[in-house]
């Protein structure tokens, strides 16, 4: 419930829980999209889903909209040594949502059937209190460009398909260093079919995949344990599973574990922080991102609320928000609400140029929706929440911005982070990164926090690297309860100051 | 609720996994309903209302294993789903140490499992529901020039489930909860808004506090004006009753038969051994009536019993399941823990603040993390700078860093203030030398 608004990375969650079988039936033919293979899979018809939307704006609602999912998930799991474990999911369900104004009406059903679709579109009405003012609405399917495309569907494979993969993750890690005593490895996928239909007349459908592959490994020297992971999350499909992928997280896992047992923490304090390429783009989605999200804004409960179109960052700083990176994990055709997934500046030219919206906070500025408007599942309403959020290149290159910094922290893995959004105060959590003294990377450092404050660090970014690199780890965000994927990428930088955790 | 109907459709899942393969299985349904109410400055925000269902099912098939959940639960859709589930479960590796619990550790008691059910959820009218989320609001609106942003609301569910397996366990259990919250963000000097929330909540409408909310939570953002980052250094650490569970956690789950077998615990054969200050006693007490978290068996159907798990500083239990107990060859306890309450002491916060000449009471975390292995920890804090006995300045921005065996060790005093409408009775806790960095 608390305005905290939070990321993580899957590895260092990988608990013994879940794994994973193929459950599903192949219920496609030839395309997995097209809205009349979608209203088929769930057993509706235009006119009910209009008679549906016609209930929802009996009080009154200026527009009102349904979401229905059907998702797959699938988990295998491997500890000790063995592919042992397997748990699957199955999710269905649809849910009304009515707006009015700034207020939001939400109920969901896990049947779909006529009777309880109307009861959850006449409870989601009740959020207005007058007379119906939308005409009956016409819907037409409306396309979108798809950048998720896949060679071959997770509902075409079985669990012994993709079980070598997890077992090869655990042997290359035993075989990579002798000291690994424990790894812990899955693979997961879900395969999620959408179907959105809203009082604009927008009537679309999509088929989501996405899967991602953990290790976590556990290594002794003289007495001592530690521990590392390593990760990867794409909206692919199967041919996701390589040996190539599984080399290399076996790799991250075991090299940096082994370098925990030589690491230190740094003396605490403010100091310099050199953020790495690629997963650093965390300082992105915590110390801006969260807080240019509308909601917040409208609600004038942002720290950035009073600064649109100002100056907040050098002039040569450029930042994404994309949902179109063909592939990615922030990856979507058309979000949670009907809006064709798409690429939104935030700031331009180090100016705040745009918020990231959904509809309800982009009809509050008067500007057209951004694509942002994102769910969880079903069983949420939607809000504005990122999708891949990253910075473009600058000039400098990581070895001047290394070379500039005197007595200072290199951060280059982490797990997670947070963000108050009103007091602008956000931290990551550095797992491993390097001291830096006079100009050059020494010592390896472990498990120390950073924070800061989001504004100015935003104006202490001082130098940008031309490394620019997307993190390709399983990143999940948080928000209000309702978890979403995303990604994230930066070139090197260098803040001039903030806080970093030490003894 | 749980009916005759998903108490027989259960049963006959059961028979149907066991035609067609399983050695053994285990069934869990539940299905509840949730409202809430958010109401934002002079208007309703959202109204959300829902209701749900969800089955379980473990499966134990040629010596394998798998677990497979769904909330589709018609019967001719679930045998398709059970079948799936044999048929992937059956290219698993085999594990010897995936079993059923022992049938003499079930819970076989006739306790009534609505003993935190209150009847007064099903009369609810939803207008009552958004006048509390309003009233909560209306408490501070406009109250004072600062505030730009006042949001309340009201949420309720029930939740009913049943649980039942092939070596004959069975058991049920129906849970109501109520809850109000409240957050107010104020204009500051400069472009922060600094927020800050209260809340209440409880199994017994009867007991939520239903006024008052909104105005904690706006004392609890106007002490937060001028919050900045003091010098580092090592400081007394007095936490809060709220927050203690940020550090609490890393030493639970450092206790759970998983973390143990994988090696992935900084607490591993510490059994018998003084682990932390001798003045910290924590047990497990899931008995206690009408309270958050009590249950008579655990998820599994292993009965609960109350247990101390941490005796002056000794670690006396571990949170071992069926599967653990297997693999690590000890006795199986519990899966988890369900009330955790503390030894308490004779000072209140206020009591505990007066007498530290100089330190810091942190009142908030602000992310950060904890190594499962090793119980390095550092994570994000706020709160207020402690001077001769009182709160001199709000602090902000800093993080504490150390381990968590060092820092149970400087456990140096227990407060008497344990919240009492959450499952983890933390009460005030105050730790002695804990680095703090700021400027």
């Amino acid at each position: 419930m608390q305005r905290r608004d939070f990321i993580k990375t899957g590895g260092m969650a990988l608990v013994g829980a879940a794994l994973l079988p193929n459950l599903l039936q192949s219920c496609h033919a030839g395309t997995k999209e097209g809205v009349a293979l979608m209203l088929a899979h769930f057993g509706v018809s235009e006119n009910e889903l209009k008679k549906v939307i016609a209930a929802a704006l009996e009080k009154g609602g200026d527009y009102a909209d349904l979401f229905f999912e059907h998702t797959f998930y699938n988990q295998l799991s491997l500890q000790d040594g063995a592919v042992n474990r397997a748990y699957s999911n199955i999710d269905f369900g649809m849910g009304v949502r009515v707006i009015v104004g700034d207020q939001t009406g939400y109920a969901y059903v896990e049947n779909i059937t006529m009777d309880e679709m109307l009861k959850a579109a006449r409870t989601a009405a009740r959020i207005a209190s007058g007379n119906a003012t939308v005409k009956a609405v016409n819907v037409s399917e409306t396309t979108f460009t798809n950048y998720y495309p896949f060679v071959t569907s997770w509902e075409d494979v079985s669990v012994k398909d993709k079980m070598p993969y997890v077992q090869k993750l655990n042997d290359r890690c035993f075989a990579l260093d002798n000291r690994v005593v424990k790894v812990m490895a899955s693979q997961d996928d879900s395969t999620s079919y959408i179907l959105f239909c809203n009082s604009d007349g927008v009537l679309c459908a999509d088929y989501r995949p996405m899967t991602t592959l953990n290790v976590s490994c556990i290594m002794e020297e003289n007495g001592k344990t530690e521990n590392f992971y390593s990760n990867r999350g794409f909206r692919k499909g199967v041919e996701f599973l390589t040996d190539d992928i599984v080399e290399t997280i076996a790799r991250e896992a075991t090299e940096g574990a082994a370098r925990m047992f030589k690491a230190v923490k740094p003396k605490g304090g403010e100091l310099p922080v050199v953020l790495a390429a690629g997963s650093s783009g965390i300082l992105l989605h915590e110390a801006i991102g969260h807080a240019f999200e509308a909601d917040f804004n409208r609600k004038n409960i942002s720290i950035f609320s009073d600064l649109f179109g100002k100056k907040v960052c050098d002039e040569h700083i450029n930042i994404a928000d994309d949902g179109t990176i063909a592939g990615n994990r922030g990856a979507i055709n058309f979000d949670d609400e009907g809006t064709a997934g798409q690429k939104t500046y935030i700031v331009t030219n180090g100016v705040l140029t745009s918020y990231l919206h959904d509809r309800i906070s982009a009809k509050h500025y008067g500007v057209a929706p951004t694509g942002n408007g994102r769910r969880e599942s079903f069983r949420f309403a939607p809000m504005p929440r990122m999708r891949s959020t990253y910075m473009e290149n600058g000039n400098a290159t990581e070895e001047e911005i290394i070379a500039s910094v005197k007595n200072g922290v290199y951060a280059s893995v982490f797990t997670n982070g947070q963000v108050q959004i009103g007091a602008g105060d956000f931290t990551f959590f550095v797992k491993s990164g390097y001291l830096i003294e006079n100009g050059k990377l020494t010592r390896p450092i472990k498990d120390i926090n950073v924070i800061g404050n989001g504004p100015k660090a935003l104006a202490d970014i001082t130098m940008v690297a031309n490394n620019q690199q997307l993190d390709g780890s399983t990143w999940t965000c948080g928000k209000n309860n309702q978890s979403v994927p995303v990604s994230l990428g930066l070139p090197s930088v260098l803040v001039k100051k903030l806080t970093v955790g030490g003894e | 609720m749980i009916t005759k109907k998903h108490k027989d459709l259960a049963q006959d899942m059961l028979g149907f996994a066991k035609q067609n393969g399983c050695s053994a299985s285990r069934i869990s349904i539940g299905c509840g309903t949730d409202s809430s109410f958010e109401y934002r400055d002079t208007k309703l925000e959202q109204l959300q209302q829902s209701s749900q269902n969800q089955l379980s099912i473990s499966l134990f098939v040629d010596g394998r294993f798998g677990s497979y959940s769904t909330n589709r639960i018609e019967e001719n859709e679930l045998k398709k789903f059970i079948k799936n589930a044999i048929d992937a479960t059956r290219y698993l590796a085999e594990d010897p140490h995936r079993t059923l619990p022992n049938p003499d550790l079930y819970y076989k008691g006739n306790d009534a499992p609505d003993a935190c059910y209150d009847k007064q959820f099903e009369q609810l009218q939803p207008d009552e529901k958004l006048q509390l989320a309003k009233a909560a609001v209306e408490e501070v609106y406009q109250t004072d020039p600062r505030i730009v942003s006042v949001s309340g609301s009201y949420g309720d569910g029930d939740w009913f489930s049943y649980l039942v397996d092939s070596n004959g366990f069975e058991g049920e259990k129906a849970q109501t909860a109520f809850n109000i919250y409240a957050s107010v963000s104020l204009k500051s000097d400069g472009d922060a808004r600094p927020e800050s929330w209260w809340y209440d909540e409880s199994l017994f409408w009867d007991k939520l506090q239903k006024e008052g909310i909104g105005k904690k939570a706006l004392e609890r953002a106007l002490r937060k004006l001028g919050q900045e980052k003091i010098k580092s250094g090592v400081y007394p650490m007095i936490v809060d009753n709220m927050n203690v569970s940020k550090l609490l956690s890393p030493v639970i789950s450092a206790l759970n038969g998983n973390a143990l077998a994988q090696k992935n615990s900084f607490l591993i054969d510490k059994l018998g051994q003084k682990i932390a200050s001798g003045k910290w006693t924590l047990s497990d007490e899931p008995h206690l009536p009408q309270a958050g978290g009590s249950r008579w068996f655990d998820n599994e159907g292993v009965a609960t019993r109350p247990r101390t798990i941490i005796e002056n500083g000794v670690l006396q239990t571990y949170f071992i399941d069926t599967y653990n107990a297997n693999r690590l060859k000890m006795q199986p306890t519990i899966s988890g823990a369900s009330i955790l309450t503390f030894k308490q002491g004779d000072k209140d916060l206020e009591g505990l603040i007066a007498q530290l000449k100089k330190g810091i009471l942190v009142t908030s975390f602000n992310g950060g993390n904890s190594n499962s292995s090793t119980g390095d920890f550092s994570f994000g804090v706020e709160g207020f700078l402690i001077e001769n006995g009182k709160l001199v300045k709000p602090v902000s921005e800093m993080n504490i860093t150390g381990n968590m065996l060092t820092l149970w060790e400087r456990l140096a005093e227990i407060g008497n203030d344990a919240r009492l409408n959450t499952s983890w009775r933390t009460p005030s806790l105050l730790f002695d030398g804990v680095s703090f960095s700021g400027i």
